[in-house]
């Protein structure tokens, strides 16, 4: 007789999630969102930073800002150039004083100002790296929001879950094909919408990058992206399967908020971890080798030349051992809730064997 | 054929099926029936394997059934649930699709049972836009789509008006007719009675009566007869051993002895009619639980 093989389950269950998906709102919604606010993240800065700072100048002293880099207004007296610096309309004002200048400024001593106007001398870095400590910090900002961003919405294979168990389908379900393939076909399913959705981000990085002037730093960027979506990909896989888990141990929607809280904790953990923790090398490097923070962990390290290919290989390597052990135990906490209805099923009750 | 052999089953202390054993047989209609509580949806779930039975065996066809040699089932569950939000046509088609039946096929049964059921034309809406009735229906097209290999079916017509239990009797009836075995719970006898040809009762988790509901009723027919005859029927109370249960001028229900009340009732004169009297569903059903 004719029967779907497991892997036409699995695939017939995937493209089922990946359409319910695609055709909701909020799918496009929290697309649209995320990839405003990354072009939004490495674009503005450079958009708002990017003015010189404006100053008022007055009589001899506009010898003294020929040629640098300032916004300049020519005003007749201090009283006036002061007035200016009162109402904000500049950042500082540049007047005599007696042969040389003075600066004046409203509380703070304008530092972008000033640095145009001495002599700065020579530096050498001696760590001379190709990353400064700002494009790190936005690095780990965007790494740290796309894995969140990800993470968070495999909440969706816990919804799917419970709106099976709610309207008894899954009944039918599974005596027609295995758990596992209804497990594996959700996770499959949700994996592959997100890598599209990584991949879409991939491409459009590079042109964010060009259209903020940061062109020189995409060869930087480059290989930690790279890296950055195997990475990713294993760590959504980890994490689908535990909200695949979520979502069976409940039989309403309403009580998913109880069984979710550990997951939100696995999901938010490397990004919290990581925002924190990121200029500690030491802490940095042990998080990017715990399979749950070394998605975000390892490839900010990558980014800031800290680590070496061998030692992303190995996290890889450590990261995917637990992702199989974790869908091992998964896959079983799922079939023994599956079919299990009323309150919250406790999750020793799903591990035990079948009765 | 379908057998069920020995099946028990417990939930804790609480034994709720105990040696269930009886037979579907291919091209006919099973009734299952039971009160409320009585293991009807506890013994479909076991025979669909969804459940694991403590003890006993199903059997398809002489083999015992195990996850790998299933036959293909067509499973209406008791409490219904299909995706609200998928359209009609599409989620009758997927679930035909995942049952291993190709796309073309898939496509083509859906359009056949959608029309079969009336559904065409909400073939487009969303599951959870139909009414209750047609959202039954839809059920129904979706424990059919993949031509199974047997139907399990728990209250199939609750929740239908009376047209429409015409409609979806057809469909089932079309199945039977092509050598599906089709097993059916209910709790509403008249529709069991008039469409049944096999019936299964069980109480308290036993299987207490089981056969074809011809034999099934001459079985609970006991020792009562009905007598018509020309003139009075009142000297039928005067055969020895025989307990007058209703006597209505030329009519009588008697018990026992009923070659003596026929010979004796030849003699006086001419006999209308002389039957066993066969019980309703409802009585064998109030009698045996």
């Amino acid at each position: 007789m004719a029967r779907a093989s497991f892997s036409q389950a699995t695939w017939l269950v995937a493209e089922r999630e990946m359409k319910t998906l695609v055709g909701t709102k909020g799918f496009w919604i929290g697309f649209l969102f995320t990839v405003v606010g990354l072009f939004a993240l490495t674009v503005l800065p450079t958009v708002f930073g990017g003015d010189d700072p404006k100053v008022a100048v007055v009589g001899s002293a506009s010898q003294a800002v020929q040629g640098k880099a300032l916004d300049v207004r020519e005003v007749g007296s201090v009283q006036e150039a002061a007035d200016l610096v009162r109402a904000d309309d500049v950042e500082a004002a540049i007047v005599p004083d007696g042969a040389g200048i003075k600066v004046l400024a409203l509380n703070d001593p304008p530092n972008s100002v000033i640095r145009q106007l001495v002599e700065s001398p020579p530096v050498e870095l001696l760590d001379a790296s190709a990353v400064t400590s700002g494009q790190r910090s936005v690095t780990v900002i965007v790494f740290g929001l796309v894995f969140l961003m990800f993470g968070m919405g495999g909440a969706a294979i816990a919804q799917s879950t419970v709106t099976e168990k709610q309207t008894r389908i899954v009944e039918i379900l599974v005596s027609t094909v295995p758990v596992r393939a209804l497990l594996a076909g959700k996770i499959l399913g949700h994996t592959i919408l997100t890598l599209g959705q990584v991949v879409v981000l991939a491409l459009a990085a590079p042109i964010a990058l060009r259209v903020a002037g940061l062109g020189e730093l995409l060869g930087v960027v480059a290989p930690a992206l790279g890296w950055f979506i195997p990475f990713l990909m294993f760590g959504f896989v980890l994490i689908s399967s535990m909200w695949a888990v979520a979502g069976a141990l409940v039989s309403r929607q309403e009580d998913l908020g109880s069984t979710m809280g550990l997951v939100m904790i696995a999901v938010m953990g490397p990004y919290f971890g990581v925002q924190f923790f990121y200029e500690n090398p030491a802490v940095l490097k042990v998080m990017s080798f715990v399979p749950f923070t070394a998605g975000v962990a390892m490839p900010v390290r990558l980014f800031a030349q800290q680590a070496a290919a061998w030692e992303a290989l190995l996290s890889l390597a450590i990261l995917a051992v637990t992702v199989v052990a974790i869908l091992l135990v998964a896959s079983r906490l799922y079939t023994g809730s599956l079919l299990q209805t009323g309150g919250r099923v406790k999750l020793s009750k799903a591990w035990a064997p079948a009765e | 054929m379908l057998t069920v052999r020995g099946i028990s089953r417990s939930f804790g202390d609480h034994k709720v099926l105990d040696e269930v054993s009886f037979d579907v047989r291919p091209g006919r209609m099973t009734g299952f029936l039971g009160a409320n509580g009585s293991g009807k949806t506890t013994t479909m779930r076991i025979v669909l394997g969804v459940l694991a039975a403590h003890g006993g065996a199903v059997s398809w066809k002489g083999a015992e059934v195990r996850p790998d040699n299933r036959p293909d089932f067509g499973y209406m569950p008791e409490e219904r649930g299909l995706y609200p939000k998928m359209k009609v046509r599409d989620q009758i088609t997927w679930l035909a699709r995942l049952h291993g039946v190709d796309r073309e096929t898939a496509q083509r049964n859906t359009e056949e049972l959608l029309e079969d059921l009336e559904l065409t034309g909400r073939a487009g809406d969303r599951l959870e836009e139909l009414s209750l009735g047609n959202q039954q229906r839809v059920q129904i097209a979706a424990a059919l789509v993949h031509d199974p290999d047997v139907l399990i079916l728990d209250e199939p017509f609750s929740g239908l008006d009376p047209i429409a239990v015409e409609t979806v009797l057809d469909v089932l009836r079309k199945r039977a007719a092509n050598g599906v075995p089709v097993l059916f719970s209910s709790h509403q006898l008249a529709i069991v009675e008039r469409l049944c040809d096999d019936v299964v009762i069980i109480s308290k988790g036993r299987i207490v009566a089981n056969g074809s509901r011809e034999d099934l009723r001459t079985r609970h027919a006991g020792e009562r007869y009905e007598i018509v005859v020309e003139q009075d029927a009142g000297w039928v109370r005067d055969v020895p051993g025989v307990t007058i249960l209703d006597l209505d001028g030329p009519r009588a229900v008697f018990e026992s002895a009923p070659q003596q009340v026929l010979r004796a009732a030849l003699d006086r004169g001419e006999v209308r009619s002389f039957t066993p009297v066969v019980p309703t569903l409802d009585e064998i059903f109030k009698e045996v639980i």
